[in-house]
């Protein structure tokens, strides 16, 4: 074996060049690409603090957590179909869904008049209407993959499937909250902390944040998440399996979306066919403002975590401020447009 | 000095392959031998299906028709993966890295390797710290790169240095053969004097080699046998021994053409050093 390193270049040497300080800082969002939106993150608590401070009394706090507990974890879901280079525009709906088939199901046979299957097992009930979720995942993951078809029709088209099941199946009627079991409104139920209420389902949020980044981070499946975002042809033939990898992803981002489902329960109380129809936008929202590229392959689960709670600091934050709805409606328009733009700069990087 | 075709067994072999995308046929029953301890290089015009020929090779194509043989031994590659697990790696023309993945995790892309324990097993927790030494030393047996550098995402690399961790990912990996496809075609004079070097240690090392490349002098300098591919097939096998540069550029275009007994017949001497 002869080794003749005589042409050796050191890899590192470019990187060793002077650089502006503006490219540094390019450099650090694009390594850290969750540090802009903690800026403005910490930036907005700081002034909603300065011009109103019950902005951060620990009730309010914790109705800030309790705002993000939904898109939160709905946008977990929504980022790794982003990382992908997908997109879920469905993913209100199959929460929806899910919710509805929880509820239906474990409603008294008297109460629900739609389903003959009802007063199930509440447990049983919950299992199921994850299994919906998933299986709604896994619809859009197959369509994707078999048919070579974009993400954004198939989900396009299956947020009115689903949508429009949900009201066929369940009749439009919305649940109340006295119908429905206590073991589906669970994750509503709160921890005191002096006056910060803990809710349950803002853990399972949290953890579910945390797996998921390691998951992300630390596995196989994760980092070929990456690769499959980033450049499907190039993953394909470094061996990775692109559609199977992608179907997974709609599948796993179903079972996250079926326990938002039952976050929701207990978040609103009750379950309704028609709730939240523009929270898929939140999502896709949440995710960008968080420093996730929607043209995939970059991005972190930091970053969506910031990101949904920005979109919920800044609506809280004007609102205490005073302002009406439009300002800060206008507000998250700007911060999603700036996000976008930074992670175009960001990607300009590459030599 | 007479060994005839089959004294010596091919390490890769192909035998009248077809590929068509389409009413395009990229490969009209081509044929291939490459043997033991060569570099064998393939020449040929744009669109003479010197890649496609090759993808059938590692996997990334499955071929219309025809037989391809590793070590004698009939075989069907569906995926990357499948002509990897039989030793052959490849160097797309397009170097197929993932450029937001770091030199580390490029190199195991696809074979990763999972911590041991329960960590690993149950886990499925990756041993990044191995992967990372392991990759650090393939870089710095091929003489390129740091240690510092390794966990550098590969996008922020230059076109050489990319090209650099494609090809430690096939020397790496590689058991059997080694496919580069048109390795210095985007690279400097400096950084295409290291590939071939990497090329010529792989051959020291008696790692049978595939070299696409359009640059003559180079190829004359590395290879031990020239195939010229054309129109989709094989139209000859020259030495650069027998035959001149413009020998070459005359029966790519299709201005010469070599009988059937003038093709070049694999080396005598494949001993390995
Ligand atoms: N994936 C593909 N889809 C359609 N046509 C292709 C594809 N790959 C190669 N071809 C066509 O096949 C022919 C041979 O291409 P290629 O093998 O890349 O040639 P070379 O590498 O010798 O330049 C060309 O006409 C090319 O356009
Ligand atoms: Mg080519």
């Amino acid at each position: 074996m002869s080794q003749t390193p005589t042409v050796a270049v050191d890899l590192a040497e470019e990187f060793m060049e002077p650089r502006t300080p503006l490219q540094r800082v390019q450099g650090i969002l694009h390594r850290y690409p969750y540090v802009s939106p903690l800026v403005v993150l910490v930036v907005a608590m700081v002034v909603f603090t300065l011009i109103n401070p019950r902005f951060l009394l620990p009730g309010n706090l914790s109705f800030l957590t309790q705002q993000t507990v939904v898109i939160g974890t709905l946008a977990i879901a929504q980022t790794l179909i982003i990382l992908t280079a997908g997109i879920d525009l469905s993913i209100g709906a199959i929460m929806v869904f899910g919710q509805m088939v929880m509820a239906n199901l474990a409603v008294s046979v008297t109460a629900s008049n739609v389903l003959p299957i009802a007063g199930q097992n509440p447990i049983i009930a919950i299992l199921l209407g994850i299994l919906a979720a998933v299986f709604a995942g896994a619809i859009n993951g197959f369509l994707i993959t078999r048919f070579r078809l974009p993400p954004f029709i198939v989900t396009l088209g299956t947020l009115s499937v689903f949508t429009a099941l949900t009201l066929i199946l369940f009749k439009a009627r919305t649940i109340q909250g006295p119908e429905i079991p206590e073991a589906l409104k669970f994750l509503g139920k709160t921890i005191k902390i002096g006056d910060f209420a803990l809710m349950y389902g803002v853990i399972l949020m949290v953890a579910m944040f945390a797996i998921f980044a390691y998951i992300l981070r630390n596995t196989a499946w994760g980092r070929h998440i990456y690769a499959v975002g980033d450049d499907p042809v190039a993953a394909e033939l470094s061996g990775i399996n692109v559609n199977r990898v992608i179907f997974s992803v709609y599948v796993v981002a179903g079972f996250i979306m079926g326990i938002a489902s039952w976050i929701y329960i207990g978040r609103v109380g009750s379950a309704s066919p028609n709730a939240d129809p523009l929270i898929n936008l939140d999502t896709i929202t949440a995710v960008v403002i968080g420093g996730v590229s929607l043209f995939g392959g970059r991005g972190t689960l930091i970053g969506t975590f910031i990101g949904a709670f920005i979109i919920v600091v800044v609506e809280n934050g004007l609102a205490l401020a005073g302002l009406d709805q439009a300002y800060r409606v206008l507000a998250v328009g700007i911060l999603v447009i700036l996000a976008v733009a930074v992670d175009q700069w960001i990607r300009k990087v590459k030599s | 000095m007479t060994p005839t075709l089959g004294s010596v067994q091919p390490v890769l072999q192909g035998r009248g392959l077809v590929k068509t995308f389409g009413r395009v046929v990229a490969l009209n029953g081509a044929d291939l031998e490459l043997y033991p301890g060569e570099v064998l290089a393939v020449v040929g015009d744009n669109g003479a299906g010197k890649s496609s020929l090759i993808k059938c090779f590692s996997g990334a194509h499955t071929p219309d028709s025809g037989e391809m043989l590793v070590n004698g031994e009939p075989v069907v590659f569906r995926s990357t993966n499948e002509a990897r697990q039989k030793g052959v790696e490849t160097v797309f023309q397009t170097l197929a890295v993932a450029p937001a993945l770091d030199i580390s995790e490029n190199l195991f892309l696809g074979r990763e390797v999972r911590s041991k324990g329960i960590l690993g097993s149950v886990f499925r927790k990756l041993d990044t710290k191995f992967m990372r030494e392991e990759a650090a030393r393939h870089l710095k047996e091929l003489g390129i790169g740091t240690v510092q550098s390794i966990t550098q995402t590969v996008e922020t690399l230059s076109g050489g240095q990319r090209q650099a961790v494609a090809v430690a990912r096939a020397a790496a990996f590689g058991s059997q053969v080694i496919i580069l496809d048109e390795p210095t075609a985007a690279l400097g004079v400096r950084e295409s004097a290291r590939v071939l070097q990497l090329i010529k240690d792989l051959r020291d090392r008696g790692m049978p080699v595939i070299l696409i490349s359009h640059n003559m002098p180079q190829v004359f300098e590395v290879a031990n046998r020239i195939h010229v591919q054309r129109l989709g097939r094989r139209a000859a096998v020259v030495t650069p021994q027998t035959h001149t540069m413009n020998d070459v550029v005359a029966i790519m275009t299709g201005a010469l053409t070599i009988d059937e007994s003038d093709q070049a017949l694999p080396p005598v001497s494949t001993s390995v050093s």
